[in-house]
């Protein structure tokens, strides 16, 4: 199976992108590290939502979403040039999936979390990407928007 | 009970006084029961993002265990009086 993975890796990483930066190994090692470990992971939910900046619990992958909403949280994230983030799926973990919300006391996915706290869903996530709210969040956590280069450019 | 739009929008009006609210059946484009909705509540003045949709989450606690998928916009009045003017 990490044979498979890592094969996926060099070959997606091998093509030009359009949307630029895509997947990363930090992505694939959570997504590895959950299904090795899924039946701990409830227990675990407060450390996983700090592991990094950026934590997303969405339905499928960054590389394949499974859902139009969480697929919007990954498209606004990668908009900005957030590509290292921690991405759990909530469809292979059914444990998973009923804990954060009880966690976050938030009945939908996906779910956004900045240094460890809990953001909201996609709604918010994309008002704030349109209302410019994002980039300053962003910079908060050390982060600086792709966007900002792009305004520069233009 | 089966969730309905105009449940939905009765409880958003009575319980967080909502002065305008649109229901949006979405579920014939998904697989379940899914809603848009947007609220327009003076009682979302100074609140956060994050709290206004909380709030708008706890009054449809009850219906939210049977919806699939949720969408929500919440605005003030002034937010969406200006909103309509665009």
């Amino acid at each position: 199976m990490l044979c498979i993975i890592k094969s996926t890796v060099r070959c997606l990483r091998s093509r030009t992108w359009y949307y630029g930066a895509f997947q990363t190994n930090t992505e694939l090692r959570s997504g590895w590290a959950r299904l090795m470990c899924s039946t701990t992971i409830q227990k675990n939910l407060e450390e996983m939502v700090k592991k990094e900046k950026v934590v997303v619990f969405i339905k499928g992958t960054p590389a394949q979403p499974m859902c139009g909403f969480s697929n919007a949280v990954v498209q606004i994230l990668r908009m900005h040039g957030v590509d290292i983030y921690g991405a759990y799926n909530v469809l292979d973990d059914q444990d998973l999936r009923e804990g954060i919300k009880t966690f976050s006391n938030w009945p939908t996915i996906p779910q956004v979390f900045f240094n460890g706290e809990f953001v909201g869903g996609c709604d918010i996530l994309l008002q704030m990407h349109q209302s410019g709210d994002l980039v300053e969040e962003l910079q908060k956590l050390g982060i600086r928007s792709a966007l900002l280069d792009r305004e520069k450019e233009a | 009970m089966s969730v309905t739009p105009d449940l939905i929008r009765e409880k958003l009006i009575a319980e967080i006084g909502a002065i305008h609210v649109d229901v949006e059946d979405t579920s014939p484009n998904r697989c379940a029961a899914s809603f848009k909705v947007l609220v327009v509540s003076p009682q979302f003045e100074g609140k956060p993002l994050l709290q206004r949709h909380r709030m708008v989450n706890n009054c449809l606690a009850e219906e939210l265990k049977e919806i699939h998928a949720f969408e929500q916009k919440t605005l003030t009045p002034e937010q969406w009086e200006k909103q309509k003017a665009q």
